[in-house]
């Protein structure tokens, strides 16, 4: 099925939280949906006859903007060979996304990963700590305003 | 007798052992030699991949993309370039992917053997380690011929290549088809239908193919619990779809299938589909000039991509968002290794911490790969 298609299905059963469809940007048309309407879509993509999106490919957080935090999810369905983007935001003074981790195991590290490297918080996941730093790091590295601590438990930090 | 009295032991399998593949901690939680919980603790090896690449400019970036999976070098650059150019939308040369496949299927064949060798290293077999690595001389040997490197070549540029191949290289390329065929009977002869190494695989780290889906696992993984899909063939990409190779499944001929020997088949069955695809596209390659389509400056419309491609590991996918500027916004790399390492909680409990070093091995992984 096309991106349009599923769009307009999603739209049908979801008449709220769902943006528009973008389809000017190269390469794959995607929509963003509301953060706390996250859950119920994706178990509705998951679980749907005509969808059926087995699999999370990947997710990834983005410090999309001055303001907000974004987190990109890519679908893909192995019955039925499709796959899809959609995207949500939330601002940078309450990073909260419900997790989707009870719909694909696949989330449980990408969540936690997002959470390390960009700092958005995922509710309702069941083990949310640091996976590629050390547990005791400050701040979140991939944001566009990190500033490398000088000093990180007595040693320098070197530049 | 009194009473012997038990606790739940926690041991740790620390960042530096022989047989995690790598810089890889493990908090094992027994109960006498039986494994209740695993916890993989990762990111050692971690050394800021994505935050450098906002840095660089595109093609500086493709060196950094080789040291991600170490031992699978080509295949990286492969996904990155092919991601870019799909951005930019730039057209390839036909010799330019005739040759990247060509490079790829050797790189293939390079990194399982590493796999299978270290795999029965684990199990307590030394010998099949050094014929396994001396088979990957010659790889390294053909590499070191055209680019100049054994290991990180800095290759596959966005658009082309970085050298051309002479004739040489593709006489030798038809003498290792000759000679590594026997090679890898001579493998199964050692290891594989070997009964020790037989009795340390079957039956264990069992995959159902519904949790492997779910939980994002690609490549032999997958493949070992008996599901056909190969994005070469299902999702194809660059000129796989004029080759004709066979998709390997885990068979079930000894244990079950899902269990470690059948995903260790797999990656020896893939050797030998490897060497039928180089064969039928080595004596093929078309005229032309491998730099003609690498651009002066590599500058994308503002968009994004998303490009899954089968690495010998699994599904190594490359989301590049650009902002316009000859600088990425964004860069992520999904590496196979980090989605199937989450299953190794799963998978392992009931198991003995023997049985948790087979599983390990016979996922694959790569630390640079899942730090990146």
């Amino acid at each position: 099925m096309e991106t349009a298609e599923i769009y307009e299905k999603l739209k049908k059963t979801f008449t709220e939280g769902i943006g528009e469809l973008k389809t000017n940007l190269p390469v794959y048309p995607f929509f963003f949906v509301d953060a706390d309407k996250v859950n119920a879509i994706c178990c509705f993509l998951r679980d749907e006859e005509s969808l059926q999106f087995d699999n999370l490919s990947c997710l990834s957080g983005v410090d999309y903007d001055i303001d907000n935090l974004a987190v990109v999810y890519h679908l893909y369905s192995y019955t039925l060979n499709h796959q899809l983007v959609i995207k949500t935001t939330v601002p940078k003074t309450n990073p909260v996304v419900r997790t989707v981790s009870d719909v694909w195991v696949a989330a449980e590290w990408h969540e936690r990963e997002a959470f390390d490297l960009i700092g958005v918080n995922f509710e309702g996941h069941p083990d949310l700590r640091r996976i590629l730093l050390p547990e005791d790091w400050e701040g979140h590295p991939l944001r566009k305003d990190y500033k490398v601590p000088d000093f990180y438990n007595g040693m320098k930090v070197p530049y | 007798m009194a009473e012997i009295r038990t606790e739940e032991m926690l041991i740790n399998m620390g960042p530096q052992h022989p047989s995690t593949h790598g810089v890889l901690r493990l908090k094992l939680a027994l109960s006498g030699e039986i494994v209740d919980d695993v916890k993989p603790y990762i990111g050692y090896l971690h050394r800021c991949f994505e935050k450098h690449c906002e840095a660089m400019t595109y093609s500086q970036i493709i060196p950094y993309t080789d040291r991600m999976d170490y031992l699978n070098s080509i295949n990286n650059e492969h996904a990155y370039a092919l991601a870019v150019e799909k951005l930019c939308g730039i057209e390839l040369p036909e010799r330019v992917e005739y040759i990247r496949v060509i490079m790829a299927e050797l790189q293939r064949i390079a990194s399982h053997l590493v796999a299978i060798g270290t795999y029965g290293n684990d199990a307590g077999a030394f010998t099949p380690f050094l014929y396994c690595f001396i088979d990957r001389e010659k790889v390294l040997e053909l590499f070191e011929m055209v680019c100049g490197a054994r290991l990180l070549y800095n290759y596959i540029w966005i658009g082309g290549l970085s050298h051309d191949i002479t004739p040489d290289f593709i006489r030798k390329t038809k003498e290792f088809i000759t000679y590594m065929r026997p090679r890898i009977t001579q493998i199964n002869g050692l290891l594989t239908y070997n009964k020790i190494f037989i009795e340390r695989t079957i039956n264990i780290g069992m995959l159902p193919v519904d949790v492997a889906i779910n939980s994002g696992a690609s490549g032999p993984t997958l493949r070992g619990s008996g599901y056909k899909y190969d994005l070469r063939k299902h999702d194809t990409y660059s000129i796989y779809n004029k080759v004709d190779f066979d998709v390997c499944v885990g068979t079930g001929e000894y244990g079950t299938i899902g269990d470690c020997w059948n995903r260790y088949i797999v990656r020896v069955d893939e050797m030998e589909q490897s060497l039928r695809i180089i064969e039928q596209l080595i004596d093929n390659i078309p005229e032309g000039d491998v730099q003609s389509a690498v651009p002066k400056r590599v500058k994308p419309p503002v968009g994004e991509v998303y490009v899954r491609t089968e690495s010998p590991k699994g599904e190594l996918a490359y989301y590049i968002i650009s902002d316009g500027g000859i600088k990425p916004f964004r860069v992520k790399a999904r590496s196979p290794s980090f989605c199937n390492v989450s299953l190794l909680e799963k998978i392992s409990k009931g198991h003995m911490i023997a049985d948790v070093v087979m599983i390990l091995g016979s996922f694959d992984i790569v630390l640079g790969c899942i730090d990146r």
